[in-house]
């Protein structure tokens, strides 16, 4: 019977009240509890059923370090699997269900596994036995599995609550406020460095306020209040608890999530860059392994004092302890001191002389050297232990009745955050615990190390040394930061003596398979001593192999309790120490952290920029159906009330052929090229010469890169004798102004050029259509006809009292101006346009129609008939490729013998015989196969529309032999496995001699 | 008619910090050599301001200049002064090779005010706002999320920050998701 | 964004040597192996393959291009170390070479290093 003490708790607010269900029964827990502590104070001692055998499991451990206690919690939009009983604070109102089991917790069918298959389902079980026939296991195995294993349901809801990140920067940050980090962190804060100290439960203080003790003259808890008043006090020094410190990167880089304490965003990630980190992160009791271990009832010696003190929780009346280790004397002592009993304990040592031991024994516990637990007794709850000598092989030499088990292995120090970044590890064999090894530290951004480990986190046990450590590291990282440190000594603590650890691996050390088939290593993951010893016998004997075959540490609390007793059974099989198997990788997150933390604000409407026109409203009260581009968002068309996209895009396009269409072309980049040498420069970053052009005149050209690719496109304009505007693609507009810096800082930076990205500065307008002369002409101002403003030129212009720059160009074929309009004048100048262009129906068209209409003039697209493998020549764009220059981007690497091949792709024209719509991406396909068994290809298609102007459709794509195949017929491959015959064509699919643009 | 995606002018959010675009400035963007002869003199000529130092921002009244990096300075200014001031760059600059370019209409620029402005732009900007580290008289260009933008601030409790037009939506939302009231993170509060 | 494993997140810390402000990785974009010695028209296939192809993709110390692209925009050259991550120094664009001082200094530390034709 577990249940509440009538004084008591530490951290209870009795005053106060939380009321909270448990698989829909109504429990009563006081402010202050954590859902584990409340749940043990309601006696609810099963909490959940294991992963592969659904065994009965209950609460283990009182912290981060619990594998059995998740839970779901929460409904709808606030529901979150998962959760860790141990660690997550009670709130009034909480809902809380178990997981893993069908159909309920108490009458768990999955438990069949464990009564009829254990024998069957050892580590690598399901390797073995579900690959054959290969056939079964998409259809049988995988679904039945899925079925059986898993542990919280996945969220259906939006997640309703906030969730930010945090940048902050600190000369060093502590993790961990127990005492060694408070210490450290008192140092270094009267050093008068800036210095952040993180705690990731809502108490200062740590294991000593429950272990007791007196630091210089002082109680523990008197000290600790006293040195967090003073932190509080510094204004150098910040204190944060409910932040976890969850991982350590390269150069300082120090990741923590931060719980709500029932305000503000529910989770912060706090993304920290620290000069120097100390991780005084504590350390972990190890289980014992010994048959039945995982029974509800068995716990850390450690959490049952934990609950005992902090939370007024008695675990049961009567307690066995079984121990390695003077440390769980002391909990023996605590619940005998709270009036509870502690039948034996049962120490697997021969001698356990040390100081605690003595207490114990005044106190009348019966201590019992030399023995084990040959096995715990009870059925789905510990109902006793039957006791046996350590040395031998588990005969049972008498039965204790109890309600508890205490088990103590020893402790590991918390080496997670030291080693996610480099540090080394190093087995002490005295201490059995892997330590950090000081002199293999993680380095900085300086190649010097960063990360100082403090405390029972470094392997020092004793208070007493725990202060000295602390102090040491806090000296040691202001010293690193420049900071004078005032040569206090550490505060002190008596040092006690204790009587040494010795390592117990399996209790009893001959128990045999039963025994070990019973050991519980990994409680998330049901992994036994016996599993561990089958990995390394079949030849798993690294462990990370181990690990992988076995699960061992891979449950969702990565091992914490079970990693170094699973590597002590592996090194024991092995016939090698420790220290030689070594450890699995520590990988961040030290405890898991919320996905929605990592994405933070970057969600829903902010989940990516959406970059607006200045036309953008127009757009979207126009009926504007998006097409994004990048982040910008452009009108794919316009489709109007019964319209489908298909109707607005053709209506668009026969409007804009037969009268007029405008387009909002805003988001064409705009580079401004200028200075003595921006000709040189640009000859040199287009592949024809932009260095001849005249002020007033337009040129298209084509950019490659080194390699000889095309990597974007557009229209130059010059503006005067220093000057050009170069147009690139909305996609081009920030990568190109960077391919331009580059080569201008960091190859020709003596030219005299300098660029600027104006992109934003100017709207761009483009007036399309045969129409679109007498649109302009309707605004005021003349000057727009073939002799004043010929093709391939541009102006300034005052459109309606507005200062624009006119371009004659055209993406269509059709009679075309651009208007470059100052952004914040756009909208003005865009409904000028629209009333002007009235009589003649104007309309707005979209990218759709946009990208119709040069298709149907045969004008390549970068990204449609490029994709990063084709040069200008494989687009039969040889006449925009300078033969005169010695020198362009990409010309050397355009000779290569590759790209001279006559077997390269070229583009065509495609004509589909029944006058279909090519699918996009289709390949033709040719005779034979390939090595791997394909069909041979000999062309693909790069764009494919339906042409309203010609009523059929049309279609561009890169075909081998090109052009000199024009008239044959070849076959397109659908995905449903038919073909479609097209014809090779000439690109140029409408007005073919230019006339329309030409007027 | 609204210029911009958001109304100008207006306190257009109260979170637990007010955000507030600017609409007055005009923005020139001038590069050139900064150590070549006559360049900060013609600088001081038209605006009154020399070169400000590395990441530095200096003004009175209404002009300030700002070091945006190596070669190439924001002058921002109100309206009224932005003809003259162009023209007289122009004019002294002209044996030199240099670029002058209004930016006006390609920028956004957001004040934000409150007691807990550096903790707001600490949620977004991957910048150390500790009152140590980030003083008035500083520009820094950088991301704000997914933006690219340059903050500065007037004074203790003011920050501007300037951004590409285009992002002007996303930006203040971003500041007005960051300041949401309750989720307040107190971190620099013992440091005001 | 988002991978917490530890070599994969953008998590050096830079020092842009135009700017003088240090910031974290997510301010800059990297441009490859620096001091390329470019070869255009003219050059033998085998120059040609070496400027554009032949990286050097040293494990230790190893010298990068890089732009400070949210920042001041400007290229810059990193010499660092791939193993450690240690940063030995950030230097200007417009130069053929590391700088003497950085080239000693990594001699401090890594002696006999030698990346290309540099030691």
């Amino acid at each position: 019977m577990s249940t509440r003490l009538v004084t008591g708790g530490r951290f209870l607010d009795r005053s106060e009240y939380a009321e909270f269900t448990f698989n829909g029964k109504p429990y009563r827990g006081f402010k202050g509890d954590t859902i584990a502590s409340a749940l043990l104070a309601n006696n609810q001692v099963l909490i959940g059923r294991s992963f592969k055998y659904h065994r009965p499991r209950g609460i283990v451990a009182s912290g981060a370090d619990e594998p059995n206690a998740l839970l779901n919690l929460g409904e709808g939009a606030e529901f979150e699997p998962n959760q860790r009983a141990t660690t997550t604070e009670l709130r009034d109102g909480m809902i809380c269900k178990s997981q893993n089991h069908w159909p309920s917790l108490e009458f768990d069918l999955g438990a069949l596994n464990n009564i009829l298959f254990s024998r069957f389902l050892p580590a690598g079980f399901y390797y073995k036995m579900f690959i054959h026939p290969r056939p079964f296991w998409k259809h049988v195995y995988e679904p039945l599995i899925r079925q059986s294993a898993g542990l919280g349901k996945a969220p259906k809801d939006r997640d309703m609550d906030d969730y930010e990140h945090f940048y902050a920067y600190y000369d060093i940050v502590v993790v961990g406020g127990g005492v060694a980090g408070l210490v450290a962190a008192r140092v270094a804060g009267e050093a008068g460095a800036r210095v952040l100290v993180i705690e990731q439960t809502a108490h200062w203080g740590g294991r000593v306020l429950v272990d007791g003790g007196t630091i210089s003259g002082q109680p523990a808890c008197k000290f600790v209040e006293d040195i967090v008043s003073e932190l509080e006090s510094m204004g150098n020094v910040a204190m944060r608890k409910r932040l976890m410190g969850a991982g350590i990167y390269d150069h300082g880089y120090v990741l923590c999530h931060e719980q709500s304490d029932g305000h503000g965003p529910r989770h912060r990630l706090w993304k920290i860059r620290a000069r120097r980190v100390i991780t005084a992160t504590g350390a972990i009791e190890r289980p014992l392994s010994f048959a039945g271990n995982d029974l509800p009832g068995v716990m850390l010696a450690s959490a049952i004092r934990d609950y005992a003190v902090n939370y007024a929780v008695s675990t049961g009346d009567r307690t066995v302890v079984v121990t390695n280790n003077d440390d769980a004397y002391l909990t023996a002592i605590q619940l005998k001191e709270l009036g509870l009993e502690v039948p034996a304990i049962i120490d697997a040592r021969l001698d356990a002389g040390g100081e605690l031991a003595q207490k114990a024994k005044d106190l009348g516990i019966d201590v019992q050297s030399g023995m084990a637990i040959a096995e715990i007794k009870g059925r789905g709850q510990v109902a006793g232990v039957r006791i046996c000598s350590q040395a031998g092989e588990g005969t049972v030499l008498g039965e204790i009745d109890c309600e508890a088990v205490a088990m103590s292995g020893g402790w590991s120090p918390v080496v997670h955050l030291w080693s996610h970044s480099g540090g080394k590890l190093y087995w002490d064999d005295k201490s059995a615990m892997f330590r950090p090894d000081t002199k293999q530290p993680p380095t900085g951004h300086d190649g010097n190390p960063f990360v100082i480990p403090a405390g029972s986190a470094s392997g020092f046990l004793s208070l007493n040394d725990v202060l000295n450590d602390a102090c040491a590291a806090g000296k040691s990282a202001a010293t690193d930061v420049g900071r004078a440190v005032m040569d206090n000594a550490a505060p002190h603590s008596r040092a006690c003596k204790t009587a040494p650890i010795e390592p117990v691996w399996l209790m009893p050390q001959g128990a045999d398979i039963g025994k070990r088939m019973k050991s519980w290593l990994d409680f998330q993951n049901d992994v036994k001593v016996s599993d561990v010893q089958l990995a390394a016998r079949e030849g798993f004997e690294s462990v990370e192999h181990a690990k992988r075959y076995t699960t061992l540490g891979m449950a969702t609390d990565q091992g914490k309790l079970s990693n170094i007793n699973g590597l002590a059974i592996l090194s024991d099989s092995l016939n090698q120490s420790i220290g030689q198997t070594g450890t699995t990788t520590f990988r961040p997150p030290y405890a898991p952290v919320s996905f929605a933390s990592i994405a933070g604000e970057a969600r829903g409407p902010l989940f990516q920029p959406v970059r607006k026109t200045p036309m953008h409203k127009w757009h979207e009260d126009n009926g504007a159906s998006w097409e994004p581009v990048g982040y910008w968002r452009r009108p794919y068309a316009y489709p109007r009330a019964g319209e489908s996209l298909r109707d607005a895009v053709n209506r668009e396009i026969v409007q804009t052929r037969n009268s007029v269409g405008i387009l909002d072309a805003s988001t064409l980049g705009k580079l401004l090229v200028k200075g003595p040498e921006a000709g040189r420069f640009l000859d040199m970053i287009y592949t024809n010469t932009m260095s001849t052009l005249k002020p007033g005149r337009c040129r298209y050209g084509l950019m490659c890169s080194e390699n000889g690719f095309l990597i974007d496109d557009g229209v130059v304009a010059r503006i005067d004798e220093n000057a050009f505007l170069c147009h690139t693609t909305t996609g081009g507009a920030d990568s190109i102004h960077a391919h331009m810096e580059e080569w201008l800082q960091c190859e020709w930076w003596s030219w005299k050029v300098y660029v600027a990205n104006l992109t934003e500065q100017f709207a761009q307008i483009a007036v399309v259509g045969p129409n679109s002369r007498k649109v302009l002409e309707r605004l005021g101002s003349d000057g727009f006809c073939r002799e004043e403003l010929p093709f391939m030129s541009w102006k300034g212009a005052l459109l309606d009292g507005i200062k624009t720059r006119v371009y004659r160009i055209s993406f269509s074929g059709e009679l075309s101006y651009e208007i470059a309009v100052p952004a914040k004048k756009a909208q003005m100048l865009w409904d000028d346009l629209i009333e002007a262009g009235g009589e003649f129906g104007i309309a707005p068209y979209g990218t759709e129609a946009l990208h119709v209409m040069r298709a149907e003039k045969g004008f390549i697209m970068i990204g449609d008939e490029t994709d990063g493998t084709v040069i200008p020549q494989d687009l039969n764009l040889h006449w925009a490729i300078s033969k005169k220059k010695e020198d362009y981007l990409g010309k050397r690497a355009q000779m290569r013998k590759h790209m001279i091949s006559p077997d390269r792709w070229r583009l065509v024209g495609l004509e589909t015989v029944d006058g279909s719509v090519l699918p996009e991406g289709a390949y033709a396909i040719a005779d034979g196969k390939n090595c791997n068994g394909q069909r041979n290809t000999q062309g693909r298609v790069t764009s494919t529309y339906y042409s309203p102007t010609l009523g059929r459709g049309i279609a561009m794509g890169l075909v081998h032999g090109g052009l000199d195949r024009i008239g044959e017929i070849i076959d397109f491959q659908k995905v449903d496995g038919t073909v479609v015959p097209a014809k090779i064509a000439n690109p140029l699919f409408y007005d073919s001699e230019g006339e329309r643009q030409n007027v | 008619m609204s210029d911009n995606p958001v109304d100008q002018g207006a306190e257009d959010s109260v979170g637990y910090v007010s955000i507030r675009q600017l609409g007055d400035r005009d923005i020139m963007l001038l590069r050139g050599d900064f150590a070549f002869h006559g360049f900060n003199g013609a600088l001081v000529a038209a605006t009154g301001l020399g070169v400000p130092p590395r990441r530095g921002i200096i003004g009175y009244g209404n002009i300030q200049v700002a070091w945006m990096s190596s070669d190439e300075l924001l002058v921002m200014t109100d309206s009224a002064s932005t003809e003259k001031i162009a023209k007289s760059l122009e004019q002294a600059l002209k044996n030199q090779h240099f670029l002058l370019a209004e930016v006006t209409d390609s920028r956004t620029v957001f004040e934000i005010r409150g007691d807990l402005v550096r903790e707001v732009i600490a949620k977004l900007c991957p910048v150390d706002m500790h009152p140590d580290a980030f003083m008035p008289g500083e520009i820094r260009r950088t991301r704000l999320a997914q933006a690219s933008a340059a903050i500065w601030m007037t004074d203790d409790h003011s920050v501007r920050l300037i951004c590409f037009r285009s992002f002007a939506d996303y930006v203040f939302n971003l500041l007005k998701a960051a300041a949401k009231p309750g989720n307040e993170v107190n971190a620099f509060e013992k440091a005001i | 964004m988002a991978s917490l494993n530890c070599r994969v997140c953008k998590m050096l810390i830079l020092k842009c040597p135009y700017c003088g402000a240090s910031g974290e990785e997510t301010e800059f974009e990297c441009g490859g192996e620096a001091h390329l010695k470019r070869f255009g028209p003219g050059s033998g296939d085998d120059e040609f393959q070496g400027y554009l192809f032949d990286r050097v993709n040293r494990k230790g110390v190893h010298f990068e291009r890089w732009r400070h692209s949210s920042g001041c925009g400007k290229w810059f050259h990193a010499a660092r170390n791939t193993e450690t991550l240690e940063i030995y120094g950030t230097y200007s664009a417009q130069v053929l070479e590391p700088p003497a001082e950085i080239r000693e200094k990594i001699s401090g530390k890594v002696p006999g290093w030698s990346w290309r034709e540099f030691s």
